[in-house]
């Protein structure tokens, strides 16, 4: 079967009525947490995480990758309205969004920013839907070896790649690998680190590791340094772009995406660069250079697009390769595991109508969320105003509700309590949460594959490179390791050669 | 209608140079977590019991005592970078100012009224303690409105309690007010 008749019958999962719901309470929640200030994106799907307890997976999913795509879409809303932007894929939103509205053009950037994400996130999607399959049957006879391989990669892009400090990334990832020790070794049934209580020995959820540090870690660490005087929000009117402007801007809307899918694909790549490096491009290719730092829609328009493209190329590598470049990838990742699902090259043969049912809804999603925030601009504006301390209450009371529902256990309050306490200290010290999250979820996983790998090579060490797949993957490891050195070797080479020259 | 008292400030610190350096080195605590860490995880890693048959040569010790070893390696390697001047960046945000000294007074409050939460949800059942949690982190968080706090509070679990147990079948403890409603 091809992409082409899978992705059909997929729109058939989507436009199913009960899907269609999921898809649009999808998006408007996630545009909403995308305004409201505080919320990420991927605190808002581990907040919801619980809802899978009640739900069946292909909805669940539907409605995270609305989630996802409409906290993007809303982030750019703060950005532009309160030049205070709600995550760190839309920083780049601010620096020419909000000088156009403060003079007057703020329902151009809106408008240039809606398009900018649905052009990305179409041909994000579409880009996905060619390559997904491509990449999930290349992969599809991979081993242990090979996703332990994987999952190194994941590891040490994620403590490397991110963050301004290795030591402290490391630090954060062996506390996940840490938390995601306690309970009893999946192989031999020895408890770890449970300490004889019989609570710890089911091991601590993913859940309610991740709303710990997302979310009561976030809250605490807001309250510990409210702002006291929160920022204005410019009014705005409803979004719309004169013949000029969309003259102006649909070459960065299409520019944005080539640029934004290859990095969400890559561990650790993430939205922010590709955003800085098409503001970069859009600035460089740009004919009304005098107006950059004054609102030029170019660099509204161009990173968007950018930003929604790499929620794409997040999904590409997370769904064929199970391998999470993104928070939400990673707490996305930890919602199959609620339902027993692996994510991997075997997905697309396995759970073919949820995977092609997702993919199908991201394109209802994106047509959803175009149709909807235009003319609800205005309304999302006023989210701002809601006072903090209901919002952060707010936040404190959804993460009791579900850490509770995930086992009706008080003591998990507790244990939610403590990791949210971890958070909060990671957060003073500059210690990155991403890399603790990644570690509780693919720790165990990694663990296994890794003992798998050595049984079936009966210890030796070799039987971790022993496919070609796992050795280019190790390659890749020793770059990124290697990379500071490299780039001194590099400059100093170049140092030396422009020393010869002249 | 929410005002905002002014955090009360303790007295400035005393001069004496000891306790500055420790202020200015507080991030060692850190590696003293870590180093702590690192020893619970390769006590209990190496006094497990090892007559268990494991199968495969990797028990289930290996990986225990690899994550243990890499905590107290790195817990020494943070203390360098932290002594030679390194230091980890406090997260920003948008309602985050971190001009202004912490307000200790808050997160302890905060985490009291969770703790409280986790104490009383299985006795009272969750739309009392919710909502008791709800008003108590907005109280906290400088909310006054005293007419307007409870009402939402009791509106938004009350809401949440039916969608969870009665809409997605995640059951939630009802207590004694439900059974009486």
């Amino acid at each position: 079967m091809n992409a082409f008749s899978s992705l059909m019958d997929g729109f058939g999962t989507a436009l199913t009525p009960i899907n269609l719901l999921w898809a649009a309470v999808g998006v408007l929640l996630g545009t909403a947490i995308g305004v409201l200030p505080g919320i990420g994106p991927a605190m808002a799907v581990a907040l919801l995480l619980p809802v899978t307890y009640g739900l069946e997976p292909t909805g669940a999913f539907i409605m995270f990758a609305g989630i996802y795509y409409g906290a993007m879409f809303g982030g750019s809303t703060t950005s532009i309205l309160l030049n205070t932007p709600g995550e760190s894929a839309a920083v780049v939103a601010a620096i020419e969004g909000n000088p156009m509205a403060k003079s007057g053009r703020g329902a151009q950037a809106l408008a240039a920013a809606a398009i900018g994400h649905f052009a990305g996130g179409m041909i994000g999607t579409v880009l996905l839907v060619a390559l997904a399959p491509k990449v999930a049957d290349l992969a599809v006879d991979i081993g242990a070896p090979d996703y332990f391989a994987i999952m190194v990669l994941a590891f040490i892009a994620v403590t490397s790649v991110l963050g301004s400090s290795r030591i402290r990334g490391l630090a954060s990832l062996l506390i996940g690998l840490t938390l995601g020790l306690v309970g009893l070794d999946q192989m031999t049934g020895q408890q770890r680190l449970t300490f004889g209580s019989l609570q710890l020995a089911d091991g601590i959820d993913v859940v309610i590791v991740a709303v710990g540090l997302f979310a009561i870690g976030e809250a605490l660490w807001v309250a510990a340094h409210l702002r006291r005087t929160s920022g204005h929000a410019i009014p705005v009117g409803r979004p719309w772009l004169g013949k000029k402007d969309v003259k102006r801007t649909w070459k960065s809307w299409l520019r944005g995406p080539l640029i934004g899918f290859p990095f969400g694909a890559i561990p650790a790549g993430g939205a922010e660069i590709p955003t800085f490096l098409s503001y970069a491009t859009e600035k460089r290719l740009s004919k009304h250079k005098d107006e950059w730092g004054k609102g030029a829609i170019e660099g509204v328009a161009g990173p968007e697009s950018a930003s929604s493209a790499s929620a794409a190329g997040t999904l590409v590598s997370m769904l064929t390769l199970g391998l999470p470049t993104t928070a939400v990838a990673a707490v996305m990742l930890a919602a199959f595991q609620q339902y027993g699902i692996q994510p991997g090259p075997l997905l697309f043969e396995r759970e073919s109508e949820l995977v092609w049912g997702l993919i199908a809804s991201l394109f209802v999603g994106m047509v959803l969320l175009l149709a909807l925030n235009l003319p609800l601009a205005p309304v999302w504006a006023k989210l701002l105003r809601i006072p903090r301390p209901y919002l952060y209450a707010g936040i404190l009371f959804f993460a009791a509700v579900g850490a509770y529902a995930v086992g009706g256990e008080a003591l998990d309050l507790v244990i939610l309590l403590v990791i949210g306490l971890i958070g909060f200290g990671m957060r003073r010290y500059g210690l990155p949460v991403l890399p603790a999250v990644i570690g509780v979820i693919l720790g165990p996983n990694a663990e296994q594959q890794l003992r798998r790998a050595l049984q079936i090579s009966d210890g030796s060490v070799s039987g971790l490179v022993d496919t070609p797949f796992s050795v280019s993957v190790y390659a890749v490891v020793a770059l990124i390791v290697l990379w500071p050195l490299l780039r001194k070797l590099a400059g100093g080479l170049l140092k030396s050669r422009r020393n010869v020259t002249e | 209608m929410t005002t905002t008292e002014p955090p009360i400030e303790p007295p400035a610190a005393q001069a004496s140079t000891r306790r500055a350096w420790l202020r200015e080195h507080s991030e060692l605590g850190v590696c003293v977590m870590l180093l702590a860490l690192g020893a619970v995880v390769l006590t209990d890693a190496l006094t497990m019991d090892v007559a268990l048959t494991q199968r495969g040569p990797v028990g289930p010790r290996t990986v225990p005592v690899a994550v243990g070893t890499g905590l107290l390696v790195v817990a020494v390697l943070l203390a360098v970078d932290v002594l030679r001047g390194g230091r980890g960046e406090a997260e920003g945000g948008e309602d985050i100012d971190l001009s202004e000294p912490a307000d200790w007074r808050t997160v302890l409050l905060l985490a009291g009224v969770f703790l409280a939460t986790a104490v009383l949800i299985e006795p009272v059942g969750f739309p009392v303690a919710g909502a008791l949690l709800f008003w108590g982190a907005a109280y906290a968080l400088g909310s006054r409105a005293f007419h307007r706090d409870p009402l939402i509070a009791a509106g938004l679990s009350l809401v949440t309690y039916a969608v969870f147990n009665n809409l997605l079948g995640v059951p939630l403890p009802g207590g004694p007010l439900m059974g009486v409603l």
